[in-house]
């Protein structure tokens, strides 16, 4: 894919800068380089297979049935036994906690990967073709980000029913203009670039050139902004359960165990509350360091 | 003075069509809720003929594009209908909830922008340091914050543990009477009344949903004031101003900092945008009678008017405030004209 870049670019098109080649020695040696420099990015991917593993194998790991409930030890604070105490209905918090990781990470996943297959489909379609298409394009787009958009996303559940499935389509929908702009600025740069004109002067077509050439471009940029938003999505889809949408009791969800311990913690039952929550933390935070660790590597330019 | 004139007006010309998408949205979204109006309207003991009359006294019985036609109708009038569970008109509601949510609001960002923009250039003038690494991992943790989890973590230490704060229950304490109503924000009623009992106890249940709303915006403001201090400080100009022996501070204030704010305040949009969403949730979490709290109420209870009017008045409110940042752009750096646009 960027073997095509080495064709020296057309005098008008911008100068494809160098992208760091994928499955070199040399790219390896950068990694491993940029890492070194940056111990927190080696954290990152370390917390990264710790939520793996517990997303993986948390379910037949974990000490107790999630959902059972045992009234005689209801509101135990933290012992050997109840690493995180139980709750008022005497289920354990850190079985809770544990098994919720798979379905918040499964709705984040999810949501992400909506918004980036529609998000880039639309933006390659307007940035290299742009006309009318482009223009409709940024319209819907600026409509959707005049909104709030964790407001936009509870209308959004609220009208279309309070499931799962839609809590995954209203985060995809409130993410999709970042892909789209995106890869429509990525795309739009390169259209008339010297290694396009070539392709398709090679006799492929429109859509050939734009899917195999061009677009593989836009992804270094793309898996930032993939892992930043796995973050964003897990924050967005707790909300709305926090709030009273989507996730339903007595599933296991950070939102809701949040919620539902909010209401103890006026009278000093904090474990209900304290432990998802910190999990939903750690769950964003590893997100978010890994999406800076991502840039760091993509492209040092940018570095913050 | 004039072209500045003609120069909004085109901005606001060019706000138009979001604010026609915005309205179609809104009304698309509520007719979408699950339930019945009309039912609704009617009552519980209503039959299905008196059903099918609030119906079409509700115009509920039209095509949609008439429905739309008539609620852009009455909404150029200023009527967002009635609130199903309230029975009141959502615009009074919403106009005496709104003040509570931007005090908080407001409130909340002043405190977040008076440490960030600090943070952000003293990392930026020392990078590499500890206070750049400090800087960098506070951002990353503050973004991870859910607000909920922030706002019960702090009830938890605050108000259990220590009892610096009072009970999170909305605005003021049942023991004072509300300040006079002038603007609705009742730090500035209080001042106004000269009641600085009544200022104080305002500004302790303040306190820790802003706390809460801060931390939660600290983070994009100082990684961006951070970013744009390191491009200003490494441009042709700055090093120029040092090679001509200005003073370290007039560089850095006068020069490198004007030059950053720009992103700084687009910035400042955006977190604007994301902290209207987190408003919902701290609202919930500290019982405080904004509009967030409004419509969580309103969404549970199928209230399609009173969503509507939450949605539509979050998003023009969102696009008001694009629009004063556009035009700050022109005060701020002289180069930007409207008319390069």
């Amino acid at each position: 894919m960027n073997t095509m870049t080495e064709i020296p670019p057309a005098k008008t098109a911008l100068a494809e800068p160098q992208a760091p080649p994928v499955r070199s020695k040399g790219a390896l040696d950068h990694v491993i380089y940029v890492l070194r420099d940056n111990p927190v990015t080696l954290l990152a991917f370390a917390m990264f297979a710790v939520l793996m593993a517990a997303a993986v194998l948390g379910p037949s790991l974990v000490p107790y049935d999630p959902l059972a409930t045992n009234a005689s030890e209801a509101l135990q604070p933290p012992s050997a036994a109840h690493w995180f105490g139980t709750d008022n209905l005497g289920r354990d918090v850190f079985s809770r906690a544990v098994v919720a990781t798979r379905l918040d990470l499964l709705i984040s996943v999810a949501a992400v990967a909506l918004s980036f297959v529609i998000g880039s489909a639309l933006g390659a379609a307007a940035g290299y073709w742009g006309g009318w298409l482009d223009i409709a394009l940024s319209r819907v787009l600026d409509t959707i980000m005049a909104f709030p958009l964790f407001v936009l996303a509870m209308g959004i559940v609220a009208a279309l029913g309070n499931t799962i499935e839609n809590i995954v389509y209203a985060t995809a929908i409130i993410n999709v203009p970042f892909y789209a702009r995106l890869v429509r600025a990525e795309v739009n740069i390169r259209r008339e670039a010297g290694f396009a004109l070539a392709a398709k002067l090679a006799g492929n077509t429109d859509l050939r050139v734009l899917a195999l050439h061009i677009f593989p471009n836009a992804l270094p940029p793309m898996m930032v902004q993939v892992s930043l938003n796995l973050g964003w999505a897990i924050l967005n889809a707790a909300g709305l359960s926090f709030i009273g949408l989507g996730v339903r009791p007595p599933t296991a969800e950070w939102g809701i165990m949040v919620a539902e311990g909010a209401n103890f913690i006026v009278s000093g039952e904090w474990w209900l509350a304290i432990f998802p929550g910190l999990c939903l933390m750690f769950a964003v935070f590893t997100f978010n360091l890994l999406g800076d660790g991502l840039r760091d590597m993509v492209d040092p330019r940018r570095r913050t | 003075m004039n072209r500045r004139l003609r120069a909004v007006l085109s901005r606001l010309a060019q706000a138009l069509p979001v604010i026609l998408g915005v309205v179609l949205v809104s009304f698309l979204l509520t007719r979408a809720l699950p339930g019945d109006p009309a039912a609704y309207f009617a009552g519980d003991a209503a039959d299905a003929a008196s059903i099918e009359e609030t119906r079409v006294k509700l115009g509920l019985d039209r095509s949609m594009p008439e429905q739309f036609g008539l609620y852009v109708l009455q909404l150029a009038q200023g009527d967002l209908g009635q609130s199903l569970t309230t029975g009141q008109p959502v615009v009074e509601e919403l106009a005496r909830r709104l003040p509570a949510s931007l005090e908080l609001t407001l409130v909340a960002l002043l405190v977040s922008c008076g440490i960030a923009v600090p943070l952000g250039v003293l990392a930026a003038t020392r990078p590499g340091s500890w206070i750049d690494h400090a800087c960098r991992l506070l951002v990353t943790a503050g973004v991870s914050l859910p607000t909920f989890f922030t706002g019960v973590a702090l009830i938890y230490v605050f108000y259990y543990l220590t009892g610096w704060a009072p009970s999170p229950l909305g605005r003021l304490d049942f023991i004072y009477l509300e300040p006079p109503s002038v603007t609705g924000f009742f730090l500035i009623d209080a001042a106004l009344a000269g009641d600085a009992e009544t200022w104080f106890a305002a500004l302790r249940q303040l306190i820790l949903p802003a706390a809460t709303l801060a931390l939660f915006t600290l983070a994009p403001i100082a990684r961006m004031t951070r970013a744009a201090m390191l491009s200003a400080l490494s441009s042709d100009y700055i090093r120029t101003a040092r090679a001509a022996g200005l003073t370290s501070r007039k560089i850095l204030f006068g020069y490198a900092f004007r030059n950053a704010l720009l992103p700084v305040v687009t910035t400042l949009g955006m977190v604007f945008s994301f902290t209207l969403g987190a408003n919902v949730l701290v609202e919930k979490v500290f019982a405080w009678p904004g509009i967030g709290s409004y419509a969580v109420e309103a969404l549970v209870a199928s209230d399609y008017a009173a969503v509507q009017g939450f949605v539509l008045c979050m998003a023009l409110l969102f696009v008001a405030l694009n629009l004063v940042i556009d035009l700050a752009y022109s005060m701020i750096d002289p180069r930007i004209g409207f008319d390069s646009k």
